[in-house]
C-alpha cells in the first residue's frame, strides 16, 4: 500500500483524524489540550497547598489529576481515542499500562512485606 | 590514558585461562587468515555481515549460539569434573576461579545461547510463515544482531583481560556492590548486558510490530501459525521485561561508578529491591525462552502426525494466559527472602496456575498425534523427548511453587536439576528441533538423519544421567554453587553426574560430525521441493533457500493452514494454483550501520569497564555518527523487476510440480 | 443472502460506517500495512518499553522515598516553583512539537523549523531549570551519594532529564534534515516518531512532578 494511503479503521498512533487541510482545527485541538493540562497543573500545585482537600485525600486527588492530565496528552497531544480506527493503539498502551501497574504494584506490595520476619524493635535509620 | 587496564590485568599466574584463550584465540586468527587468502571476505561482508535479510540474520543468530554454546558447555564440564573430584579437597579450580566460571557459564547459556538461538529461529520463520518479505525495520533487525554479539565479545575478553564477575549470573548485591567486589568483573558483565539487552529489546519491537502489523493478505489472526502466535507472546513478554532489567542494571552502574545508594548496605540502600526488580525480569524471561520452543512443537508435532494441530483457538488463549501470567509469579524466586505468608501464598497460587495453560497445551500435542501417521524424523524424535522431560521439569516446579517446600530446596542442586530440566529439556530440544526442521529451508539440503539420531541418543541419555542426580543431591541437602565439599555420601552422584556430562559432550560432538556430514554429502540431502517434510505453513511454498525477497506475488491467504490448502487443492486438481500477477516491488538495501555500531559500542563497553572515559566518550560518540549517517542516505531500497520475480517464481512453481507428481505448465 | 452481501447492502444504505458487521476485509486480514503505520505503530512499542523501564525507577524511588540516612526528605528539597516552571516550559514545548507536526502535515518548511526551534528552546530551558535544581542540591551536599532516597530522586528525574537531552538531539538532527532534504516520505515518518518521543516525555514528567515533588511535600 502505498504510504499515503489513509485507512478509515487503522490510524498509526499520533495520527489525527481528520482533513489534513484544516490546519485551524488542528491547532485548536493542540490548544484545547494546553489549556486543559495547564489548568489540571495548576489544580495539582493548588492541591498541594491550599487547604481546600481533605489531608489525607490529597494523594488520591493528585494521582486523579495526574491520571486526567495523562489522559488529556493522550487524547489531545497524541490522538490516540477509543474510536475503532485506534483499537491496535489503545491495546498495545493497555498492555503496557498493565505491565507498569504490576511492576510498580507488586514491587511496593512486596518490598513493603519484607520486614514480616524481622524482630519488632525496628533498626533505627543508619 | 589506560584508566585502569594495565599488563597486570592479564591473568598471568593462571594457566587455564590463558591456554584456552591461546587456543581460541589462534583458532580464530588462523580462521580469519584462510577465510581472507581463500577471498571470502567479500563474499560474507556483502552477503551476511551487512545482510538485513530476516533469513541470513537469523542463521547468523543461531550460529553463534551454537558456538557460544560450545564456550559454555566448556564451563559446564570444568564445573562437574570440579564437583566429582573435590571431596574433602579443593579440586583443581581455585574458589575465585570457579565462581567466575559458575557466573560465566549461567550469563552466556541464558543470554548468549538460549536468547540468541530462539531469536535467530524466529526471525528466520516468522516472516516465511507470514506471507511476507522481511521484518517490519530490516536494518533494526542488522542492529540488533551485532548489539547481541558485541555483548557476547566484552564477557568472552573478560577471561583474558581481567575477570569475570564473581556473583553468580544475577550479580546480587551487596557482593557485586564496588566494596565486595572492587574489580571489573561485575563490570563486563553489566556492560555485556547492557549492550546486548538494548539488542533483544530492538528485536522484540521488531516482531512485534511484523506480527501485528504485517502479515500476508487473507491472514487474520486466527489464520496465523501457531509458532507465529508464541512468537507474538514471547516479543511482548521482551518488550515487557528487557526494560526492568536495563533499570535494574543502570541501578547497580549508578551504585558502583557514581557511588549511588540503591543497593549498597550503608545510607539506606535496598538489597532485597535489587532481587525483587531483576527477577520482575527474570520471571518473565524464562517464559520469553520457552514459549518460542511450544510454537516450533506445535508445528513439528503438528507436520510429522500429518495432522493439523489440534485445538488451535485453545492453543492461542493458553499462549496469551501464559504471556500475561508470567508477570504475576516472580516471587517464587525468593520465597525466603521474607516476604511473609500471604505474599508468599499469593505468588504460590499464581505459579501453580501458570502450570495449567502449559498442560493445556501438551495435551492438545498428544491429542494432535493421536489418530495421526506419525513420521519419526530427528525433530519428532526431540518433540516427544521434551514432552516427556518438559512435564518431569515442571512438576518439579509445581512441587516448588509450594513455599514450604522451597524454603528446604531453595537454592539446592534441587532448584539446578529443576530448571536445567526445563530450560534444556524445553528451550535447547526445541532450539534442536527447529534446528533440523528448518535446516533445508534455510541451506537447501536436509541434515543427516544417522547422526541427528546419535546426537539425540547422547543428548537426552547424556541429560538424564547428568540431571537426575542432582535432584537426588538437592534432596539430600547439596546447596549449589559448592567449589568443594565433605560429605563423601554425595560424590557418587556428582560422579555419575560428571558421566551425564561426557555423554552430552558426545552428543556436541554427533552435531558437529552432522554438520560436517550433511555439507560433505549436500547433494544427497538436497531439498529440491522446498517441502522436505510434507509441511503445512508458507513457509514450505517457497524455495529453500527462498529468494532475498521471500515471494515474488504475497499469497492470498483463505484459511487456516496457508499452504496446506494451496497444495490439497493442487493435488486434487492435479495442477498448479493460478499463475499470479508479477508487479517490480521494492527490497531494502544491505547496510553496515550493525556492525560499525557493535564495533563502537564494543569499545564503549571496554572502556567503561577498564574507566577509560576518553575511550568512552569516542565510542558513544562514534555509535551516535554511525546513526546519523544511516539515517542520512539517500538510497533505501532496490528494484526487483517483475521479470526478475516471473523468473525466479517459475523455477519455484515447477520444482512443486515436480514434488506433487503434476505436469509442468508451458510456459508462455 | 450471505453475510459479506448483507453488510454490503447496510452500508449501501449508509449503516454500519466502521463496518462492524462482518462485510468487508477486516483490517486483520488486508495485507501488510502502509509503512507509516509499521513505523509509528513500531515507535509506539519502544515508548511503551519506555514506560515499563520508567517503572523500574519508579519503583524504585516508591521504596526508597523514606530511605532518607538522617539526610533531607522530599519535602526539604523540593521547590515548588521551580518544580512549576519546570512543568510550563515542558508543556509549552509539547504544544510546540504539537505545530511542528501540523507543518510537516502542510509540508510547510518555514513553520516547521519555527516551531521545532520553539520546541528546542522551551526544552533546553527545562534542562537548564533542572540542572540548576541538581548542581544546588549537590553544592549542598545533598546529592545522589548521600542517601538512597537521594540516589532514587536523582536517578529517576535525571533518567527523565537525559531522555529530553537525547530528544534533543534528536531534534536539532530531525530540523536539519528537514532543512537539507525537505519532506520525503521518509522523514516525515521520522518527525512522526519525534513526536510520539516528545509527547510521551511530557507524560511521563506529569507522573514524575506529581509522585516526586507534590506528593513529596504533601504526602
Amino acid at each position: 500500500m502505498s504510504d499515503d494511503t489513509e485507512l478509515d479503521d487503522d490510524r498509526a498512533p499520533g495520527e489525527g483524524g481528520g482533513d489534513s487541510a484544516d490546519i485551524r482545527g488542528k491547532v485548536l485541538t493542540y490548544v484545547a489540550g494546553f489549556v486543559l493540562a495547564a489548568i489540571l497543573t495548576a489544580a495539582s500545585f493548588a492541591v498541594v497547598h491550599s487547604g481546600v482537600i481533605y489531608g489525607p485525600g490529597i494523594p488520591v486527588a493528585l494521582i486523579a489529576l495526574a491520571i486526567a492530565q495523562m489522559g488529556v496528552h493522550l487524547v489531545f497531544f497524541l490522538h490516540v481515542t477509543s474510536g475503532p480506527d485506534n483499537t491496535n493503539n489503545v491495546l498495545a498502551l493497555a498492555f503496557g499500562v498493565l505491565i507498569v501497574g504490576l511492576v510498580l504494584i507488586g514491587s511496593i506490595w512486596i518490598m513493603a512485606h519484607l520486614d514480616h520476619n524481622l524482630m519488632p524493635a525496628s533498626m533505627p535509620a543508619m | 590514558m589506560f584508566g585502569k587496564l594495565t599488563l597486570h590485568s592479564i591473568p598471568w599466574d593462571q594457566p587455564i585461562p590463558l591456554i584456552a584463550a591461546a587456543i581460541v584465540g589462534g583458532a580464530l586468527f588462523a580462521t580469519l587468515v584462510w577465510t581472507w587468502r581463500a577471498g571470502h571476505i567479500p563474499y560474507l561482508w556483502n552477503e551476511w555481515i551487512t545482510s538485513v535479510d530476516h533469513k541470513r540474520i537469523g542463521v547468523m543468530y543461531c550460529l553463534f549460539a551454537l558456538v557460544m554454546l560450545v564456550r559454555g558447555f566448556v564451563d559446564a564440564a570444568m564445573m562437574r569434573s570440579q564437583q566429582a573430584i573435590a571431596e574433602g579437597n579443593g579440586g583443581y579450580l581455585p574458589p575465585e576461579h570457579y565462581d567466575q566460571i559458575f557466573s560465566a557459564h549461567g550469563t552466556i547459556m541464558i543470554f548468549f545461547v538460549a536468547m540468541p538461538f530462539m531469536i535467530g529461529i524466529m526471525n528466520f520463520v516468522v516472516p516465511l510463515q507470514l506471507g511476507v518479505r522481511d521484518v517490519a525495520f530490516p536494518t533494526l533487525n542488522n542492529v540488533s544482531f551485532w548489539l547481541t554479539a558485541s555483548g557476547a565479545l566484552l564477557i568472552n575478553v573478560s577471561l583474558v583481560v581481567g575477570e569475570f564477575a564473581k556473583t553468580g549470573w544475577l550479580a546480587y548485591p551487596p557482593l557485586s556492590e564496588l566494596r565486595f567486589s572492587p574489580g571489573v568483573g561485575v563490570d563486563y558483565y553489566l556492560w555485556a548486558l547492557q549492550i546486548s539487552g538494548v539488542g533483544t529489546l530492538l528485536s522484540g519491537v521488531n516482531l512485534v510490530t511484523t506480527i501485528l502489523k504485517m502479515r500476508a493478505p487473507g491472514m487474520g489472526y486466527t489464520r496465523m501459525p501457531m509458532f507465529c502466535w508464541t512468537s507474538l507472546a514471547s516479543n511482548l513478554l521482551i518488550v515487557a521485561a528487557f526494560p526492568i532489567l536495563t533499570a535494574t542494571l543502570a541501578m547497580l552502574l549508578l551504585d558502583r561508578y557514581l557511588g549511588f545508594h540503591f543497593f549498597t548496605n550503608d545510607l539506606g540502600g535496598n538489597q532485597m529491591m535489587f532481587v525483587n526488580l531483576i527477577w520482575a525480569w527474570g520471571h518473565p524471561e524464562v517464559y520469553i525462552l520457552i514459549l518460542p520452543a511450544f510454537g516450533i512443537f506445535s508445528e513439528v508435532v503438528s507436520t510429522f502426525s500429518s495432522k493439523p494441530l489440534f485445538g488451535y483457538r485453545s492453543m492461542i488463549v493458553a499462549t496469551m494466559v501464559i504471556c500475561i501470567l508470567s508477570f504475576m509469579v516472580w516471587l517464587h524466586h525468593f520465597f525466603t527472602m521474607g516476604a511473609g505468608a500471604d505474599v508468599n501464598g499469593f505468588f504460590g497460587v499464581t505459579t501453580m496456575i501458570i502450570a495449567v495453560p502449559t498442560g493445556v497445551k501438551v495435551f492438545n500435542w498428544l491429542f494432535t498425534m493421536y489418530g495421526g501417521r506419525i513420521r519419526f524424523h530427528v525433530p519428532m524424535m526431540w518433540a516427544v523427548a521434551f514432552m516427556i522431560t518438559f512435564v518431569i521439569g515442571g512438576m518439579t516446579g509445581v512441587l516448588l511453587a509450594v513455599p514450604p517446600a522451597d524454603f528446604v530446596l531453595h537454592n539446592s542442586l534441587f532448584l539446578v536439576a529443576h530448571f536445567h530440566n526445563v530450560i534444556i529439556g524445553g528451550v535447547l530440544f526445541g532450539a534442536f528441533a527447529g534446528y533440523n526442521y528448518w535446516f533445508p529451508k534455510a541451506f537447501g539440503f536436509r541434515l543427516d538423519e544417522f547422526w541427528g539420531k546419535t546426537a539425540f541418543w547422547l543428548w537426552v541419555v547424556g541429560f538424564y544421567v547428568a540431571f537426575m542426580p542432582l535432584y537426588v543431591l538437592g534432596l539430600m541437602g547439596m546447596t549449589r554453587r559448592m567449589q568443594h565439599y565433605d560429605v563423601p555420601e554425595w560424590q557418587p552422584w556428582l560422579i555419575l553426574a560428571a558421566f551425564g556430562a561426557l555423554m552430552i559432550a558426545g552428543g556436541i560432538a554427533s552435531q558437529v560430525m552432522q554438520l560436517y556430514v550433511s555439507i560433505k554429502r549436500r547433494k544427497d540431502l538436497a531439498d529440491l521441493s522446498g517441502d522436505p517434510w510434507d509441511g503445512r505453513s508458507l513457509e514450505w511454498i517457497t524455495t529453500s533457500p527462498p529468494p532475498p525477497f521471500n515471494f515474488a506475488v504475497l499469497p492470498n491467504v483463505k484459511g487456516e493452514e496457508a499452504y496446506w490448502g494451496i497444495k490439497s487443492q493442487a493435488r486434487e486438481n492435479r495442477e498448479l494454483s493460478e499463475t499470479p500477477k508479477y508487479e517490480a516491488f521494492s527490497i531494502p538495501r544491505n547496510s553496515p550501520t550493525g556492525f560499525v555500531t557493535a564495533f563502537f559500542t564494543t569499545a564503549l563497553g571496554f572502556a567503561a569497564v577498564w574507566h577509560i572515559w576518553w575511550l568512552v566518550i569516542l565510542g558513544f560518540l562514534g555509535a551516535w555518527a554511525t546513526f546519523v549517517v544511516f539515517a542520512w542516505r539517500d538510497e533505501n531500497e532496490t528494484e526487483v523487476t517483475a521479470e526478475e520475480a516471473r523468473q525466479l517464481d517459475d523455477k519455484r512453481r515447477a520444482a512443486k510440480a515436480r514434488m506433487l507428481d503434476i505436469p509442468a505448465e508451458a510456459t508462455a | 443472502m450471505s453475510a459479506d452481501a448483507i453488510a454490503a447492502e447496510q452500508r449501501a444504505q449508509g449503516g454500519d460506517p466502521h463496518k462492524l458487521g462482518r462485510g468487508d476485509t477486516p483490517p486483520s486480514e488486508r495485507g501488510p500495512a502502509p509503512k507509516r503505520i509499521v513505523v509509528s505503530y513500531g515507535f509506539w512499542i519502544f515508548l511503551l518499553t519506555d514506560f515499563v523501564m520508567f517503572a523500574g525507577f519508579f519503583a524504585a524511588y516508591a521504596v526508597l522515598a523514606k530511605a532518607t540516612a538522617g539526610g533531607p526528605a522530599a519535602r526539604d528539597i523540593v521547590e515548588l516553583p521551580l518544580v512549576g516552571a519546570e512543568t510550563a516550559l515542558l508543556l509549552a514545548s509539547s504544544f510546540a512539537c504539537g505545530m511542528a507536526g501540523i507543518a510537516t502535515a502542510a509540508k510547510n518548511r518555514k513553520w516547521f523549523q519555527i516551531a521545532m526551534a520553539a520546541t528546542a528552546i522551551l526544552g533546553a530551558g527545562f534542562l537548564a531549570l533542572e540542572a540548576h535544581e541538581f548542581l544546588t542540591l549537590i553544592a549542598e551536599g545533598h546529592g545522589p551519594q548521600r542517601s538512597a532516597f537521594l540516589s532514587a530522586f536523582f536517578a529517576l528525574v535525571g533518567c527523565h532529564g537525559v531522555h529530553v537531552t537525547l530528544g534533543l538531539l534528536w531534534l536539532t538532527t530531525m530540523m536539519a534534515q528537514v532543512q537539507a532534504k525537505g519532506f520525503p516520505d521518509e522523514i516525515v515518518r521520522r518527525i512522526a516518531c519525534f513526536s510520539l518521543f516528545w509527547h510521551a516525555l511530557d507524560i511521563i514528567w506529569v507522573a514524575l512532578f506529581t509522585t516526586v515533588y507534590l506528593l513529596g511535600v504533601a504526602g
